[in-house]
């Protein structure tokens, strides 16, 4: 119980903190490398939850690419997860790391428009 | 010699008077004694060569033309099984003989089987599509061990399945060796926690009844496995004469499936009626094709929403009133939630989270009202928990579903005024536009990835669906885990086109019981798909085979991530969760290094196979090839290396 709440601190420590921080844009997020954020990508396991192409999976990872959520809530999120995703902290994805991932999920492509096999 | 000799084994065994034609045949072993006889067969020795003698005292009966194994096939044919599944054993070799000579290996024809587990998992996806069980022999004991996974199976999946097991119950008469090993005082014993019935018949006319009443039991809501266990001696003694006197074929009366009590019913009219947001959650409860229509009236006549949960085929996923892709908001909105033969009610209405402490959480709106249906509660077991957790319902109603919904749908038609129908019409507009939406944003969804390599999950679901789309076609299995895709992008219709898993998430279902439905599918022209899993593949590959063997034409299609992925899955977060990092979370995860060649198996089992593809561009045409196979009656095998999920 006791970590339960001192998780449920970090959470809101890190919620209150972004609040009362002027949001940076969204494509602010440290200048990263996303050729080594596709091999982090992988080698770290992002890819067996959404996808190699960060495209999700309704059953395991929402699409994550290529419009990600804003670097800070990212970061936030993958280091204290409320849903169920595992924890990923500094010990094992440092944030340089997660700069270089969030650079690769920035650079997918956006898909084709009018797959055939997609029309109703 | 007389057809119905009257003696037992032990006596057919010893030497017996010699009368008639008998009298003329040789004798190997001078002055044998009845004793020396029971020892088994007369052999030559080195110090008394053979002669003959005349006449002779004694002689054994080593013939018969009526064993009890005939009788029994005349009691199982009268039940009208169009097929045994099973891999040979000698414990059930009487019954065996029987089946093929007796019987002349039609209804039930043999298929050969090459694992136990095979044998009823083909039975489990058979009687899915057949709608009638599948028979399955299993070897005494060592067979049973085999099956005991594929039956736990079927028993969570509520499905019928008819198993025979061989025993030999008489100590005395074993066969020195194996087939002591193979024998087993109580042979149900390993499998009675996830069966519905079991006996074993010490005589004929006891097989016949328990046989009959094995398949009535089984064929009532809630269905389950039931297991006969045949003895040995029972199957190859000649019948006794006065047991023959007696032997007659019991008539099979099936039971109605229970109903609904006429009270719940009306009550949950009412609250469904009165209801702002009542929504409607089916897992199995369409049993059969009428299941699915009665379960549309329902809807059409709340304008109700439905969360096909996909047991069975409950509901088609272009009516605009299926509404599974918003199943969490829904549940959460609503006043009255009604639960159709769920396995789980309990996790349908709440949340949890696997985290370092599990915690959980409603997630339904304080006062919504819950309704259960289910033949569930009339046959729950302590041992295994496959009863999930204890959902605290208004009403619950130990009934089938399927058999409860025409009273239901009448009591709520009953209740509705003009005013609610113009309510109730507004609310069904509302839900068509939703699903419509929903359907356009899964289309969107799946365009991501979609030329990646290894091909994506919805690009395989999307080849797969423009080249079967056309043509009468049946889903009888998806063993890989595939982000639902192909719910929400094709147009189910028809009970058979959707069968539901495995039922206890068993892995090994998938290929045998995509055989097993593809067998029943098969005098129908039906063409047969199944979304085969790599790991599922690996348990029992001899299937496959069988299926070449029989020529079961099935198009299988893999989805093939080279690992047990959801293994993998759990390997990151324990790695996670203890912050040591993931670089070792393949070991014992990953089927790679080398890689598996499953096209090269598969066609060293007899089956046509393609692959492995990775280029996304290369599969519809496989796919093309390999329909064109399936057309001609045959398996094929398309090997595809897929995403994750």
């Amino acid at each position: 119980m006791k970590r339960v709440l001192f998780a449920a601190f970090v959470l809101f420590q890190a919620v209150a903190s972004s609040a009362q921080t002027p949001q940076r844009p969204a494509n602010a997020a440290p200048a990263g490398n996303a050729e080594e954020g596709k091999k982090l990508f992988i080698a770290d396991g992002c890819y067996q939850c959404h996808g190699y192409e960060a495209q999700g999976s309704s059953a395991t990872g929402p699409r994550l690419g290529p419009k990600p959520i804003a670097f800070a809530t990212f970061t936030r999120y993958v280091r204290a997860p409320s849903g169920q995703m595992p924890p990923y902290t500094a010990k094992v994805v440092s944030d340089g790391d997660l700069a270089n991932i969030y650079a690769f999920l920035q650079s997918r492509p956006e898909p084709a428009k009018d797959i055939p096999l997609l029309k109703p | 010699m007389s057809k119905t000799l009257s003696v037992d084994r032990r006596g057919f065994l010893k030497s017996a008077a010699v009368t008639g034609a008998a009298a003329g045949a040789a004798v190997l072993v001078p002055g044998a004694t009845n004793a020396a006889a029971q020892q088994g067969p007369a052999t030559a020795t080195a110090s008394t060569p053979p002669r003959e003698i005349d006449p002779p005292s004694t002689v054994e009966v080593l013939t018969t033309d009526r064993p009890g194994g005939d009788f029994m096939v005349d009691v199982i044919k009268s039940l009208d099984f169009e097929y045994v599944a099973a891999n040979p054993g000698s414990s059930f070799r009487g019954i065996h003989e029987s089946i093929v000579n007796y019987g002349g290996n039609t209804a039930p024809e043999f298929i050969t089987c090459c694992h136990e587990e095979s044998s009823v998992a083909m039975a489990h996806g058979y009687f899915k599509a057949e709608g009638k069980p599948m028979a399955v022999l299993c070897h005494g004991t060592v067979g049973m061990q085999h099956a005991a996974m594929a039956i736990y199976n079927a028993y969570c999946d509520r499905v019928p399945v008819y198993i025979m097991a061989g025993n030999t119950l008489d100590a005395t008469l074993r066969r020195p060796g194996v087939e002591w090993a193979h024998s087993v005082q109580d042979a149900a014993v390993m499998v009675r926690d996830f069966i519905k019935w079991d006996d074993q018949p010490i005589s004929l006319p006891h097989f016949a009844e328990s046989a009959v009443r094995a398949y009535k039991i089984a064929m009532t809501p809630p269905m389950m496995p039931v297991l006969l266990v045949l003895d040995g001696g029972l199957q190859e003694d000649p019948i006794a004469s006065d047991v023959n006197a007696r032997l007659r074929v019991p008539k099979l009366t099936r039971t109605s499936a229970p109903q609904g009590d006429s009270g719940a019913v009306a009550e949950a009219a009412k609250l469904l009626v009165a209801a702002q947001n009542p929504v409607i959650v089916a897992d199995r409860a369409a049993r059969t094709p009428a299941g699915l229509a009665k379960l549309i009236e329902l809807a059409e006549t709340l304008q109700a929403p439905v969360i096909n949960q996909g047991g069975r085929m409950n509901f088609p996923t272009r009516h605009p009133l299926n509404q599974s892709a918003n199943a969490r908001p829904l549940v959460a909105n609503a006043d009255v939630i009604i639960g159709l033969e769920l396995t789980d009610f309990w996790g349908t209405v709440n949340a949890s989270r696997d985290s370092l402490v599990r915690t959980s959480r409603s997630i339904t709106k304080p006062g919504a009202k819950l309704i259960s249906i289910t033949a569930l509660d009339l046959n729950t077991k302590g041992n295994y928990q496959d009863f999930q957790r204890y959902p605290e319902v208004d009403i619950a109603m130990a009934a089938d579903a399927e058999a409860t919904l025409p009273a239901l749908t009448d009591a709520c038609k009953r209740l509705i005024n003009a005013d609610r129908r113009s309510a109730l019409a507004e609310r069904g507009k509302r839900l068509a536009e939703s699903h419509a939406t929903a359907l356009d944003r899964v289309r969107t969804e799946a365009a991501y990835g979609w030329d990646a390599t290894p091909i994506s999950t919805a690009r395989l679901t999307m080849e797969l669906w423009a080249q079967i789309k056309n043509e009468d076609w049946a889903l009888v299995a998806e063993s890989g885990i595939m982000s639902d895709w192909t719910s929400r992008l094709w147009g189910f219709e028809k009970h058979y086109q959707s069968l539901g898993g495995s039922g206890g998430a068993g892995v090994g279902y998938g290929a045998p019981a995509a055989v097993g439905a593809a067998l029943a599918n098969r005098k129908r022209g039906r063409l047969s798909v199944t979304i085969q899993g790599d790991g599922d593949f690996l348990y029992a590959p001899g299937v496959w085979w069988t299926a070449a063997h029989h020529r079961i034409p099935l198009l299988a299609v893999m989805h093939n991530n080279r690992a047990y992925h959801q293994e993998l899955m759990h390997l990151q977060r324990m790695a996670n969760r203890h912050q040591r990092g993931i670089g070792r979370a393949h070991i014992g995860t990953t089927i790679d290094n080398p890689n598996v060649d499953f096209a090269k198996i598969a066609q060293g089992l007899g089956v046509h196979a393609q692959g492995p593809i990775t280029n996304p561009n290369d599969l519809g045409p496989a796919i093309k090839r390999a329909i064109d196979v399936v057309k001609k009656g045959e398996p094929s095998l398309i090997d595809v290396v897929t995403q994750p999920r």
